[in-house]
């Protein structure tokens, strides 16, 4: 075998072998979207009771509660940012800190600090290379997180809202995640967390089905066990560990199905590939006959007209 | 008779969700006792257990830990940090 028909069939192989790989992790992927879209809706009858509730307690006008209320100035700003820990999901980690960077850069505009916090590997990965400063970051749960997950990082997150300015406290937390919209369709997009804006509960579910909103004005006159303030004070936090965790989810599923998406075009492109090289393995091969064809029939000829010479 | 639309859920998944015919849970303040017609209350739920009267006359025992407590128009919302069925 020439040496030409050799350099093709080694890419073949190993073009083939990738293939396999590609193929392997775009089922993985696709199994673990329906994983990730079941466990967002299995948290989402959490996320509207709670948010319901949340409305109601607020829509009584005489509660003020150091969450919802808007700050007189913002100094610093605190921007949580959930990536991926993983890559080979296409565009799926760049066009989210693409949003990240924009947001940071609107808060820097108008004066603010930002203070970040990061979940998943390669959001860690992008600023730490850039020498930014991360505040706190959580890795190897992007994938599968969980309600405990959401209340660290909603504890850390509280903290920092709590503390005094000088002490590195924040005055406005963000929040930057993908939203699952659908297995083809997934948008990075950023939202303010604290102080709160009290969110439709269609919203929070992002991905699960829900009853729509209904007006603040339709609630009923609650009594408080035991006051409005603590039952204020212990629904804020959980609430806040709520959306969290939904924008986590949201983020796993986003990014398991940018994950299928991209291993599915790397699988095709590998079949492109391989075609190719068959069909340039082929005319290798091809050229290579023809070649000692006309060796031997040019040998032929020469052994000829020398024996007819003699 | 009217009953009790309950519903218990964690922060990961729907526990219970039924009718019942009363439900005594325990609040800060000590335990509160909602039986159909209850008016509205919005409580904090503190560590322990929950009873239902289911309308089949069972009783259900709910460990349920943090969280709180929802009733308007005989809808019972127990949302629960953890919570289990024992």
């Amino acid at each position: 075998m020439g040496a030409q028909q050799r350099v093709f069939k080694q890419k073949i192989r190993s073009t083939s072998s990738l293939r396999k790989i590609f193929k392997a992790m775009e089922l993985i992927a696709a199994s673990r979207i329906q994983k990730a879209i079941a466990r967002s809706q299995s948290a989402s009858p959490y996320a509207n009771a709670l948010t319901r509730a949340v409305s109601a307690v607020s829509s009584e006008s005489n509660v003020d509660h150091v969450l919802t209320t808007e700050p007189e100035s913002v100094s610093r700003s605190a921007v949580l940012v959930i990536g991926p820990d993983r890559g080979f999901a296409g565009a799926y980690s760049a066009n989210l800190l693409r949003e990240a960077e924009e947001l940071i850069r609107l808060l820097r505009s108008e004066g603010k600090d930002v203070a970040l916090f990061t979940v998943g590997g390669k959001a860690e990965n992008y600023y730490t290379f850039r020498d930014r400063a991360i505040e706190q970051s959580w890795t190897g749960i992007s994938e599968m997180p969980t309600p405990e997950n959401a209340r660290e990082i909603g504890e850390a997150l509280l903290q920092s809202f709590n503390a005094e300015s000088a002490e590195n406290g924040v005055d406005e937390i963000y929040i930057v995640f993908t939203k699952f919209v659908s297995s083809v369709k997934h948008d990075p997009e950023y939202r303010r967390l604290l102080p709160l804006e009290v969110v439709d509960a269609d919203e929070v579910a992002s991905g699960g089905a829900s009853e729509p909103a209904k007006d603040p004005a339709a609630f009923p006159l609650y009594e408080f066990e035991p006051s409005a303030e603590a039952v204020l004070d212990s629904l804020l936090p959980r609430y806040i560990d709520s959306r969290i965790l939904s924008a986590l989810l949201s983020a796993s599923a986003s990014e398991q199905a940018s994950r299928q998406a991209a291993m599915h075009t790397a699988t095709e492109n590998a079949d492109d590939l391989i075609k190719t090289y068959t069909r340039l393995a082929n005319t290798a091969r091809q050229a290579e006959i023809t070649q000692e064809l006309t060796e031997i029939v040019g040998g032929a000829d020469a052994l000829a007209a020398s024996s007819a010479g003699d | 008779m009217a009953v009790l639309d309950v519903n218990v859920v964690a922060a990961d998944q729907q526990v219970w969700a039924g009718e019942a015919k009363r439900v005594i849970a325990r609040t800060s303040d000590g335990e509160i006792g909602i039986l159909p017609g209850h008016e509205p209350v919005l409580g904090v739920v503190a560590d322990g257990e929950a009873r239902i009267l289911t309308t089949s006359e069972e009783t259900l025992r709910v460990q349920a830990d943090g969280g709180f407590l929802s009733v308007e128009n005989n809808r019972v919302i127990i949302a629960a940090d953890q919570a289990e069925l024992l």
